[in-house]
């Protein structure tokens, strides 16, 4: 039942700057099984759109991939050719991107851009023009022929990343990801567009890896949740083990300060005090000690290994270490 | 769309309007009397007084504007002061020998710049790219008539490729009289379009919507030929536009280094020997010509770029 789709795999990514090497993802671990909807949850910075623009290796020019492999129905893809990358995107994998406002061409209309992207299919113009309008309808635009003439500036940034929805699965993929799809929304469209993901997702049953500040949409929409904390995952699990009984000191203030109810939404990530460690100039230790209360001797000089705890739930901190605890 | 249009010609009318007017008072600023230059020193009294008068200078300078502008609603620019001739004739008898060259000019340099900055921009810090940028930055600095009179020197006089004075007569022939100054004038435009057009599509290649067509694996020749270059251009566009007038004054060292007949030349002509009629109506119809062409690059651009139809 449970086949593999996605396996990130001790994943290592820099990014070149002027100040020496920015550690934005470090040894990166987890998996998306077909069909799964996964969660990508932490704090703005932590590596989110690093770590799924790798996926597809969109990545800025000043990236470099140090180590550990991505692979995709078992093939690595930081290995593949730039020609099999190009054949994957927009086909098995589709991604929406953070930003609504700048994901769309500014002068070229919505179906010029819909019509580009069905550059694989073999339909004539007046059917391909058909299918992004049933698709720009599945997502809740009205009079959809009509809009298809029109530019993206005409749209408001709610229908734009309706429309960054609908373009992505047009081709049914694989795998969605969804970068933040809902941070730019209002509550109530926000709810709605959860609820058409989850829809599509039967419809389509294809798996999505679904980033969001928002831990209340995770709860509502994810089968799984990763935990990430300045480039690395702190814990990771079924969602339902994690709001219950997280295992780690960061996850518990996350859900403290966000209950994970949808409808009451925390307008920004909780904030936590303390700050984040420099990337560029990691301190040793456990990367979350600074911000920690339970912060022991041990935090300051070692490093927390991501173990496993029960079967599929993993968590970073020593306090889940017997010599610790008892 | 058409709304647009109607407020930029509107905007366009106002332009020609100022500048004709500011013209108009400038050369009458000019020192030295005009009756006397034209005349000579040995002219009497009673041939000043009649050209005066022909002329319409005894009347203020207001009056003066008035019956200009008056005439100029009726398409009637006065006469030439010494052959009598209508000045619109012999103005419109020249335009097309400068329009050809100036769009000749333009659209090589175009071309060429906006091919060879795209391509710098698309294999960015490549040897390619250096040399495009060396290239770009050394035809910058060339000004014009530098360009124009070594152009002749060497190809003209020296290796004898194409003929160095005139215009020439029918079709090809014209053409070819063309090579060497389009080349002159459009030379430092060709490295000035690429390092823009170069500037513009990196930045444009780094926006997130060119991620996304890559994300949709549509071919990259397409995303940038389309995605990213259609933006880029935008301000070449309007750079050509504004450049009008830079292009113009190139355009009257070209005419005079190669004896081509053209507005340029006309007006230097004329105002050498205070030709009031024709230096106005060279004036006018420049300024027209600047005017209109900004305009067009603004209605281009328009074309191009929905956002700009909406944000005015
Ligand atoms: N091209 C780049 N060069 C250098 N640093 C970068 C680059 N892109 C991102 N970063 C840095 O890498 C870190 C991770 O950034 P990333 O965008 O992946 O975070 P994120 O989790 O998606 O944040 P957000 O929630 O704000 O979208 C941040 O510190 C960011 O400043
Ligand atoms: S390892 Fe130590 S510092 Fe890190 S989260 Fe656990 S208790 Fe806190
Ligand atoms: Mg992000």
């Amino acid at each position: 039942m449970t086949e593999t789709l996605l396996e990130i795999d001790h994943l290592s990514v820099d990014y070149e700057t002027g100040r020496g090497d920015l550690k934005a993802l470090r040894d990166i671990t987890f998996n998306v099984n077909k069909g799964e909807i996964v969660g990508i949850v932490g704090e703005s910075g932590c590596g989110k759109s690093t770590l799924i623009s790798s996926i597809l290796r969109l990545t800025a020019p000043n990236t470099r991939f140090r180590e550990g492999e991505i692979r995709f129905k078992g093939q690595d893809l930081l290995q593949a050719s730039d020609r099999q990358m190009r054949d994957l995107r927009g086909a098995d994998i589709s991604i929406v991107f953070q930003d609504p406002m700048q994901t769309h061409n500014p002068v070229l209309t919505i179906g010029q851009q819909m019509l580009d992207i069905q550059h694989r299919s073999k339909q004539s113009k007046a059917d391909k023009l058909a299918h992004a309008a049933k698709m720009l309808g599945a997502v809740g635009i009205p009079d959809p022929e009509a809009r298809l003439k029109q530019y993206p500036h005409e749209f408001s940034g709610g229908m734009r990343q309706r429309i960054a929805i609908a373009m992505a699965l047009m081709s049914e993929p694989d795998l969605l990801i969804a970068d933040e799809p809902t941070t730019a929304l209002d509550a109530t469209l926000e709810v709605q567009i959860i609820e058409r993901l989850q829809e599509l997702q039967r419809e389509f049953h294809c798996a999505i890896l679904f980033i969001s500040h928002h831990l209340g949409v995770i709860a509502e929409l994810c089968d799984r949740v990763v935990v990430m904390y300045a480039g690395a995952v702190v814990e990771s699990g079924e969602v339902r083990e994690i709001f219950h009984d997280p295992k780690h000191p960061y996850t518990r203030r996350l859900i403290e300060c966000d209950p994970g109810h949808i409808k009451e939404r925390a307008r920004v990530l909780p904030t936590i005090p303390g700050e984040v460690p420099d990337l560029a100039n990691l301190p040793g230790g456990c990367i979350f000690r600074d911000r920690c209360d339970q912060a022991m001797a041990r935090c300051a000089t070692d490093v927390p290994p991501l173990d496993q705890l029960k079967e599929g739930h993993h968590a970073a901190c020593w306090l889940n270490h017997e010599e610790v605890t008892t | 769309m058409l709304n647009f249009a109607t407020r930029r010609f509107g905007l366009s009318l106002l332009i020609l309007f100022v500048a004709v007017t500011v013209m108009f008072l400038m050369i009458r600023a000019v020192p030295g009397d005009p009756v006397q230059i034209m005349l000579g020193p040995r002219a009497t009294p009673e041939l000043q007084a009649q050209l005066t008068a022909a002329l319409g200078l005894d009347q203020p300078i207001w009056k003066q504007l008035l019956i200009f502008y008056g005439n100029l609603l009726q398409g009637d620019l006065g006469t030439d002061v010494f052959s009598g001739r209508a000045v619109t004739d012999i103005v419109f008898q020249q335009l097309p020998y400068t329009l050809e060259l100036i769009f000749a000019s333009i659209l090589w340099s175009a071309t060429l710049g906006i091919g060879l900055g795209a391509y710098a921009a698309a294999h960015p810090n490549t040897l390619i790219d250096r040399i495009a940028a060396a290239i770009s930055v050394s035809f910058v600095a060339a000004p014009a008539f530098v360009v124009a009179l070594l152009a002749l020197l060497v190809f003209a006089v020296h290796l004898q490729w194409f003929p160095a004075i005139g215009a020439g007569d029918g079709f090809l022939d014209r053409l070819d009289h063309l090579v060497l100054p389009a080349f002159a004038i459009g030379l430092s435009w060709v490295g000035y379009i690429a390092r823009l057009v170069r500037a513009s599509m990196l930045e444009v290649m780094g926006e997130s919507h060119v991620r996304t067509a890559r994300a949709f694996g549509i071919a990259e020749r397409r995303v940038v030929m389309v995605y990213a270059l259609r933006i880029a251009i935008l301000p070449v566009v309007t750079v050509i536009g504004v450049g009008m007038g830079f292009l113009l004054s190139s355009a009257v060292f070209a005419e005079i280094v190669f004896a081509r007949p053209g507005l340029g030349k006309l007006v230097i002509d004329s105002i050498t020997t205070r030709n009031y009629p024709i230096v106005m109506g060279s004036v006018l119809i420049s300024t027209a010509l600047f005017v209109v062409s900004t305009a067009l690059a603004d209605l281009i651009n328009a074309l191009l770029d929905p956002r700009a139809r909406t944000a005015h």
